[in-house]
């Protein structure tokens, strides 16, 4: 009895604070208001912070952050990261878009390299008029859902390359070097179960052929998949001259037992892992000899700001960046560039502004689809904007052989590999 | 050549499943405690063998053996500062020890989980393997780490044996899992003989974790199908039975890799979770339960 009447009294007591607050806040809304100018450029961050690849999204926004500020920051204006981490929970990532927008006032968010957690983030950019990049996830959906309906998720913007476009660049490597100089004739399709990997594998089957390539079969795995020996042994027995990967999420499984059980058919391909420079350790070294795309590597320059950038997250971070490091970045850089440019925080004329971003970055020329394009606030892939590379790992360090411009070294592959020139040797 | 293939893949996983198992229904025999923090003791062992042999330089040999290390006081600390508090607690009626006891191995197992994830990232690493290369065994390509594994638990699972049924500790241990009250009134310390069960449970379980990550790479968030996976052999085998343990091991096993060659990898799992309701029902005690 008595309890509940210290609890009520509490209550009041808490209800009467909060009145007190807001009529505070009032008095002090017109001070707020002419204090704009120089308040700083907030960006909300959303990562998973215990992932390879969820921390450099983090870390990248830092080091973005820092080095805006050094030079002065944008129209006098600081840029200020508030981070948070999504546990790689969708749900988790929501309820921190809400807080960034709701009580931390952000003018933009960066956030998740995880498909499924983008698309979960794409109804509230447009719900809370808050314009969210993705610096990681590749879905198509994403881009999709901004062609339908553009009017209400204009707000999205997709600082990665979709699926289609990364299967297209593996397409490329893949005649130029498969099939070019190595005289490959088929391939098996090893993809996980996942958003990304859909659009992934339709536009592999249709551009691998046209690059000389057969897809003999295209094997699906679900990402929690421990062992992968029987599907190694069924691809085997199919008898293609290379597996082409798209993997992401199911670890370091197929690298290990692909080098473990000697199965003597190169991998080429997407292996989202396989980009970070601790692979060789997480693995130790079973990565020898495996063929990945990146968007950029530490000793690749493929901007003049490549290098530098890698070398500043190395020194403050004590390791190389994710693919996430790059694309985030670059995304803060174009965030703050059009609310300078906006020269407002309002969400619409940021928007606006993204749209007619042309900025070179670490990864590459950046630039946004149209609204009339396949794939609107899609980043533009080619070779004049973002390509993309493919490494080798040897002895290892990363090797870049693709595209011809920047490559720094050539393919070699463990000796448990049969090329298609030794079986025809051996035959 | 499929058969074969599925024979040679299935004895290695099954023998690491009895491994890991083994250990978790000894203690249950023992001391009747379910230890759900059972991942998270395997999970670290092997996240710091790869640490010290990898990133720290010594090696894989003395990292193996420093990730059992670790597995142990892992163990130890388990029953330390988690089951014995409660077991002694005067607060806890004697009756709910057990589900007291559950829920902070629980709670454990996911602050393991969670610390693992935070120092060293979820993102799966692989213990280096012991020796390299492959063996052909009559046309199946196995390495050579894939053999060792299996030779290394069943010399570990012999030495158990001769432990329990050749010296006078194992045998005040086989007796305490029949009878702990009639042994305290012969004069035996129980609590030394649980001491004796957690170190040879932490060695067991730690040896598994190492092993197993060398085999299929480890990660933080496999402390829950890990745990999951013991669990439902010991409850197949029936509960207190190592016996019971080592056969369902190889039961689920070889059933998981029969589905995985020749059903689909995915569905690896589900028909052992099936036999597992199936024998809960028809059988509640386990194929070997005694009670």
């Amino acid at each position: 009895m008595k309890k509940a009447a210290v609890m009520r009294r509490r209550a009041v007591r808490g209800r009467q604070m909060v009145l007190g607050a807001l009529g505070a806040g009032a008095l002090l809304l017109p001070v707020l208001e002419t204090a704009r100018a120089a308040d700083p450029i907030r960006i909300g961050v959303i990562a998973e912070n215990s992932a390879i690849s969820g921390i450099a999204i983090t870390n990248g926004a830092m080091i973005a952050a820092d080095e805006i500020n050094a030079a002065g920051g944008i129209a006098g204006r600081k840029v200020e990261i508030v981070d948070y981490d999504d546990h790689n929970s969708a749900t988790d990532a929501v309820r921190a878009f809400q807080r960034a927008v709701n009580q931390d006032h952000v003018v933009a968010v960066i956030g998740s390299y995880m498909s499924e957690v983008a698309l979960a983030l794409e109804p509230w950019a447009a719900r809370l008029h808050t314009p969210y990049i993705t610096p990681g996830a590749a879905s198509n959906e994403i881009t999709r859902h901004v062609k339908e309906d553009y009017a209400h998720n204009k707000y999205t913007f997709h600082g990665y390359l979709t699926s289609t476009a990364i299967a297209d660049a593996n397409c490329d490597f893949s005649h130029d070097f498969l099939v070019e100089k190595l005289g490959m004739k088929t391939t098996v399709m090893l993809s996980e179960d996942a958003a990304w990997t859909k659009p992934l594998d339709e536009e592999s089957k249709r551009c691998l052929p046209k690059a000389g390539l057969q897809v003999l079969d295209s094997v699906r795995v679900s990402p929690d998949t421990t062992d992968f020996t029987p599907i190694f042994n069924k691809i085997e027995g199919q008898r293609p001259d290379v597996i082409t990967t798209g993997i992401s999420h199911v670890g370091v499984q197929p690298t290990v037992q692909w080098h473990s059980e000697q199965v003597p058919v190169p991998m080429s391909g997407i292996s989202s892992q396989a980009t970070t420079t601790s692979f060789w350790r997480d693995t130790n070294g079973a990565t020898e000899g495996v063929i990945a795309q990146v968007v950029a590597t530490p000793d690749v320059a493929i901007t003049p700001k490549t290098i530098p950038y890698a070398a500043a997250y190395f020194k403050r971070f004590g390791v190389t960046p994710a693919y996430t490091g790059y694309t985030t970045d670059d995304d803060v850089h174009i965030i703050a560039e059009a609310v300078g440019r906006a020269g407002s925080d309002d969400a619409d004329k940021i928007v606006a502004e993204m749209e007619k971003t042309d900025y070179v970055g670490t990864v590459g020329r950046i630039a946004f689809y149209g609204q009339d394009s396949e794939f609107p606030h899609g980043l533009k892939y080619g070779a004049d904007f973002v390509s993309g590379l493919m490494i080798q790992w040897q002895d290892g360090k990363q090797v870049t052989v693709w595209p011809a411009r920047v490559a720094n070294g050539s393919l070699k592959f463990p000796s448990f590999i049969k090329l298609p020139t030794q079986h025809a040797s051996a035959q | 050549m499929r058969g074969l293939q599925i024979l040679v893949d299935g004895f290695a996983i099954s023998t690491l499943y009895a491994l890991g198992a083994i250990g978790f229904s000894l203690i249950f025999g023992v001391s009747g405690v379910l230890n759900l923090s059972h991942g998270g003791i395997m999970v670290a062992a092997a996240v710091a063998a790869w640490y010290i042999a990898g990133p720290l330089g010594a090696g894989q040999y003395l990292g193996s053996l420093a990730g059992v290390g670790v597995g142990v006081v892992f163990a130890f600390a388990t029953y330390a500062f988690i089951v014995r508090p409660i077991q002694r607690s005067r607060a806890i009626p004697r009756d709910e020890t057990e589900i007291f006891v559950l829920t902070a191995t629980l709670l454990w197992g996911i602050m393991i989980q969670e610390a693992i994830a935070y120092f060293f990232t979820d993102s799966p690493i692989t213990v280096r393997p012991l020796v390299n290369g492959v063996v052909d065994i009559l046309g199946v390509r196995t390495p050579a780490n894939e053999i060792l594994t299996a030779v290394i638990c069943w010399i570990s699972i012999g030495l158990l044996w001769l432990l329990v049924n050749r010296t006078r500790a194992g045998k005040t241990l086989l007796a305490a899992s029949i009878n702990p009250r009639g042994l305290t009134l012969l004069g035996f310390e129980l609590s030394s003989i649980y001491l004796m069960v957690w170190a040879i449970y932490g060695v067991l379980a730690a040896i598994a974790g190492v092993l197993l990550a060398t085999f299929l790479g480890t990660s933080s968030n496999n402390i829950g199908v890990l745990t999951a996976s013991a669990f439902s052999i010991v409850v197949l085998g029936g509960l207190g039975s190592v016996s019971g343990s080592l056969i369902a091991a190889y039961i689920i096993g070889y059933l998981e890799t029969v589905t995985a060659y020749l059903i689909s990898p995915t569905l690896r799992t589900i028909p052992s979770l099936l036999l597992l309701v199936l024998v809960v029902y028809v059988r509640p005690q386990g194929l070997f339960g005694r009670r």
